[in-house]
Parts: C-alpha cells; sequence; structure tokens
C-alpha cells in the first residue's frame, strides 16, 4: 500500500474506481444531450420510411429554401472572409489608438440575441424605419426579402473569420512579412506568398465556421423575412413552417440536411485542427524569434520559405 | 556620434512602417463594421428616444415583459451553473484519462455550434414530449421536460456546453503536473490536490465559460422556442416578446425590450472581456 503511494503514477491520478465513474457520467450526459437529439433528427427523418423521406426533400418549396440557403452563405461568407483578414492585418500587424476596443466591438455581435440583430436591420430598412420611405420610393425591397435575409445573416457570422485569425496573426508576428518587403517584394505579393501560407488552417477553420452559422441561422433570419413560402424561407425556417404545421416527417427531413452539414463541419474542423496541430509542432520547434534580430533571422525563413515552395 | 542614435531609430519605428497596407484594412475595418454593425445598432438606440420615459418604462416593465426577464434569467443561470458542472467533468475526462472513442467524443463536444438552433429545438422536443425516446419514461413517473419551463433550461445547456469545454480544455492542458505531485509528497490526499491546487488555476477559465454559456443563452431563441410551449406569463423568453410586439407592429414597444437587451448583453461582453484578462494574467504569472 505504501509503496504504491509512492509511486508516480498514484501521486497525479485518480483511483480506477473513480476514474471509471467520471468517465461514465461524462460520456453519459453526452449520450442524453448530444447523441440522442442527433439520432432523433434522422430516426424521425426516417420515420415514415425512406420514400416519404426523399419525397419531402423533392418538393418544390424545399428546394427553393435549400437554393436560399446556399445563395445567403455564398455571399455572407465571402463578405466576413474579407473583412477578417483585413481587420486581422490591421489588428495584429500595427499598434495604435484604441485597438482593445476595436476587437471588442468585431466581438459585440457574438453577444446580441439573434432577435436583436434582425430587428435592427427592420429598423433601418422597413417601412417605418430610417430609410424605408425612399427605399419604398425607388422599388428596392430589403427587409421581408433576400437582401435583408442576407445583411441579417453577414451580422451573426461577423467575427466568425476575424476572431480566428487575430490571435494566430499576433502569435506569427510580422517578421516574416517585414523580410518580404524589406527583399523587395510588393504589399500583396507578401500577403499571398508570405501571410497567407501561414494563417491557411486558421482561414479554413473560421470559414466553416461561419458557414455552417450562414447556413443555420434562424432567429436573426426570422425576423427579417417575411415568411413567404418558396421566396424567403431558408432551410431553417423551413424546418419551422413544416414543424408548425404538423409536418413531422418532412420537417425532420430538411432539419436532417441541415444536421449532416453540422456533422461534416464537425469532421473538417476536426481535420484542420489537427493539421494546424501539425504546424504549430514544426513552429514552436524552432528556435523563437526576436523583433530586435529581426533581418537575419527574417532573412532564413524567407529563404526557407522560397525552398519550400 | 550621429549615425548611433539613427540605426536605434529606425530600429524601433520599423515595425510600424516597413509593412503596408495600415491605412486600407483599418479604413477597410472601421467602414465594414460601421456599415454593418454600428449603423445598425445605433438605429435601435435612436429608435428608443422617439418614446418618452414614461412610455419606455411601460414597455420594459409590462406584467409579461417581467415574467420573461425572470424566466430567461433564471433559467440560463440555472443551465449556465448545470454546465459549469458537467462541461468541468466532460474537459476533465478528455484531458485527463484515455478512452474508446475519444476523439470522436471531442469532436462532438461542438455540435451544439455546428448544429442549426432551430433543428436543436425540435429534436429536443421530439425526444421529451410524452411519445418521445426520452419523455415516454418520463410521462409516467410525472416528470415533464418539454413545453414548459423545464424544456427552456434543457435547450439552454445543450447550447452552453461547448463554452465552459472549450474555454477550460486548454487550460487544463497546461496545468503542470509537478504542482500535483509536489502537492501529493507532502501528504495531500487527490481531492485536497484538485480543491486547493488544480481547482484554483482552473476557476478564471470556468468562470469565463460560465459567463459565456450565460451570455449565450440569454439572447437564444431559435432552440428554446420549440421546446418552450410558449405560454404568457409561463415560458415566454424575452426574445419572444419581441417577436410577439413586432408581430403586431408595436415597433417602440419591441425596440424598448430590445435596447434593454442589448445594454445587458453588451454589460456581459464587458465582463468577459475583463474574466479573460484575468486569466490570461494568472496563465501568464504561473508559467
Amino acid at each position: 500500500m505504501s509503496q504504491q503511494m509512492s509511486h508516480k503514477h498514484v501521486s497525479t491520478t485518480e483511483p480506477a474506481w473513480v476514474r471509471f465513474s467520471l468517465i461514465t457520467l461524462a460520456l453519459a450526459f453526452m449520450f442524453l444531450f448530444l447523441v440522442l437529439p442527433l439520432a432523433t433528427v434522422f430516426a424521425e427523418a426516417l420515420r415514415k420510411g425512406f420514400g416519404a423521406y426523399v419525397e419531402a426533400l423533392q418538393e418544390p418549396d424545399a428546394w427553393s429554401a435549400i437554393y436560399l440557403t446556399f445563395i445567403t452563405a455564398l455571399i455572407a461568407v465571402p463578405l466576413n472572409l474579407v473583412f477578417g483578414v483585413a481587420a486581422a492585418w490591421a489588428i495584429a500587424k500595427y499598434e495604435f489608438r484604441g485597438k482593445a476596443f476595436l476587437t471588442t466591438l468585431v466581438d459585440l455581435p457574438f453577444s446580441v440575441s439573434p432577435v436583436v440583430a434582425g430587428l435592427i436591420y427592420v429598423l433601418m430598412f422597413g417601412a417605418q424605419g430610417w430609410i424605408g420611405p425612399w427605399l419604398q420610393a425607388h422599388d428596392i425591397k430589403i427587409v421581408f426579402a433576400v437582401p435583408g435575409i442576407v445583411l441579417a445573416t453577414v451580422f451573426v457570422t461577423f467575427p466568425f473569420i476575424a476572431r480566428e485569425l487575430i490571435p494566430l496573426m499576433q502569435a506569427q508576428g510580422s517578421d516574416e512579412e517585414q523580410a518580404a518587403i524589406v527583399l523587395g517584394a510588393t504589399g500583396w505579393q507578401t500577403f499571398w506568398r508570405v501571410t497567407l501560407p501561414n494563417i491557411k488552417w486558421g482561414l479554413i477553420y473560421g470559414v466553416i465556421l461561419c458557414n455552417a452559422r450562414a447556413m443555420g441561422e434562424f432567429g436573426a433570419v426570422s425576423v427579417v423575412s417575411g415568411h413567404i413560402r418558396g421566396q424567403t424561407n431558408t432551410m431553417p425556417l423551413h424546418v419551422e413552417i413544416l414543424y408548425n404545421e404538423y409536418q413531422s416527417a418532412a420537417a425532420f427531413a430538411v432539419a436532417s440536411l441541415l444536421a449532416l452539414l453540422a456533422l461534416v463541419t464537425l469532421v473538417i474542423k476536426s481535420v484542420v485542427e489537427w493539421r494546424h496541430e501539425q504546424a504549430m509542432k514544426t513552429v514552436t520547434e524552432a528556435p523563437p524569434e526576436r523583433p530586435e534580430d529581426s533581418l537575419n533571422s527574417s532573412m532564413a525563413s524567407i529563404s526557407q520559405e522560397v525552398i519550400q515552395s | 556620434m550621429t549615425a548611433l542614435p539613427n540605426v536605434a531609430f529606425t530600429q524601433r519605428r520599423a515595425p510600424a512602417r516597413v509593412l503596408p497596407g495600415f491605412n486600407l484594412t483599418l479604413g477597410y475595418t472601421v467602414l465594414y463594421l460601421s456599415l454593418i454593425v454600428l449603423i445598425p445598432l445605433s438605429a435601435l438606440v435612436f429608435k428608443t428616444f422617439t418614446l418618452t420615459w414614461d412610455q419606455f418604462w411601460a414597455a420594459v416593465t409590462g406584467p409579461r415583459v417581467m415574467a420573461s426577464y425572470r424566466l430567461t434569467f433564471g433559467a440560463s443561470l440555472i443551465a449556465a451553473l448545470v454546465n459549469v458542472v458537467f462541461g468541468l467533468l466532460v474537459a476533465w475526462v478528455l484531458v485527463r484519462y484515455n478512452f474508446f472513442g475519444k476523439k470522436v467524443v471531442d469532436a462532438l463536444v461542438d455540435l451544439p455550434f455546428a448544429l442549426p438552433t432551430a433543428v436543436a429545438g425540435i429534436s429536443l422536443s421530439a425526444l421529451l414530449a410524452g411519445n418521445g425516446w426520452i419523455g415516454q419514461y418520463l410521462e409516467p413517473l410525472g416528470i415533464v421536460l418539454a413545453f414548459n419551463p423545464n424544456g427552456v433550461v434543457i435547450a439552454l445547456i445543450f447550447i452552453g456546453l461547448p463554452f465552459v469545454v472549450r474555454t477550460v480544455q486548454p487550460v487544463l492542458e497546461d496545468t503542470e503536473k509537478e504542482l500535483e505531485e509536489a502537492a501529493s509528497c507532502l501528504g495531500a490526499t487527490r481531492w485536497q490536490t484538485f480543491t486547493k491546487v488544480i481547482f484554483p488555476s482552473i476557476a478564471p477559465a470556468l468562470l469565463t465559460g460560465f459567463a459565456m454559456a450565460f451570455a449565450r443563452a440569454i439572447g437564444e431563441y431559435g432552440s428554446v422556442i420549440f421546446i418552450a410551449g410558449n405560454m404568457p406569463m409561463v415560458s415566454e423568453i424575452t426574445p419572444l416578446i419581441i417577436i410577439g410586439k413586432l408581430e403586431q407592429y408595436d415597433y417602440a414597444g419591441a425596440t424598448a425590450v430590445a435596447l434593454v437587451m442589448l445594454v445587458i448583453s453588451f454589460m456581459l461582453l464587458l465582463v468577459i472581456n475583463a474574466l479573460q484578462a484575468w486569466q490570461r494574467r494568472r496563465t501568464g504569472a504561473s508559467s
């Protein structure tokens, strides 16, 4: 007994029965709260058989909802991608007054309720809103139409890519970029050849999370959509309509597509995390660089870049 | 004589000057932020100014609205506390132990981030309804978890879980085994080591995760409305009050309640930022 106590393993872990109970409890919780809801989606979708499942997905309203969801994500994600890269470049590569405040503002949409996010666009562009009357006079529809849905989606997915890139680019510093500039590269060349390869994994990570949220957003889109079937319904809104009409199997059929999207997102995310860890390992194995002796080390790293590419 | 300060000067200024694109990227960031976030949010504030103080106060303190605050904050608090306990448990098990399927479990933690909230809402209510997989066993026992405030808590637990796990996990990975070995050598039991050595080092992360889960829960809409039952005064959350007022074309009333929520979420954001700064200082000091 006392011999065991002095053994190194006993000092930093728990007895086997404690380990076993903790693992069991954690897995039971995960099973009840995560696995069962996910399984329910597919079970309910296939409740009336595979034929009914396929039929529910072939409905024209379902198709137009799928189409609108893809269009929305196709506009919102690139917009936030460009913003995310620009914001991360400005915040990570330079020192300026109000930087911490700007970073907080970038995070702001995460803490705003989706319903409030939708409401602010109704207040801006709605019939009673700030520029609503002018829009009406020029026959431009934003709220209760596709542009409103895109705007609300852009708002709720606003920080995703920026907040992945800012800490990553801050950690990487700007030695390599400075060396590239000193060696005569233009700003764009530096970005494409030096910065982009370094932030590649963080960028993909941010994009897939942004995309998952853009395709799945419900609250904000619900406020600005107007719920016109076949016209302003995204997939989550179509799920709601079917569910409220007691077409449970059809609702879960559309929901199962969104659940598949979530699963694909999780798989890509895990792969990207693994690749990123590998990349970070090779970075941390190299000796740390300091801004003071920047020229030598960044010359070395730029020549490494050249050799690698 | 003149060369020396010159070299020092250029070296110190170099990081700010050499890289191009400062004006372009900062300008674009501020412009895009203003167009998408700041101007629309200010529309909310200005719209509220069209109300008199009495109208505003009546809109944000009506009995139905007050009942919704109690539900939203109460359920969010319970859900965030449950998440602290089980989030810590899941993070602990994932970091400290090895078991079959660990990678899959780790990836699954993020499911609430990836699964659209409406899907979560309908599947949780199908699961817990009287004829659902779980509900059919609980109903004979007199336990009803769907279409009442219990359902709100369950949906919010689902939504908030990854926040606690993902803030605690990296801190737990970084804790130093040497401290635990030292505690054990000095005669501490494993439980004493946990409460006196490990817990203090992860407490800031746990608190941050709690605040993030709580903040998310307060604004949550999609997953809750399907399972809440949405009875006025009983199971109506505050975001639903805003939707209800909008559907009655009570834009001013909806805006007033939305402003209250916005102010609360902004304060929570500042609290979370302060907590994260505290956490960084703690981990920075210990390593």
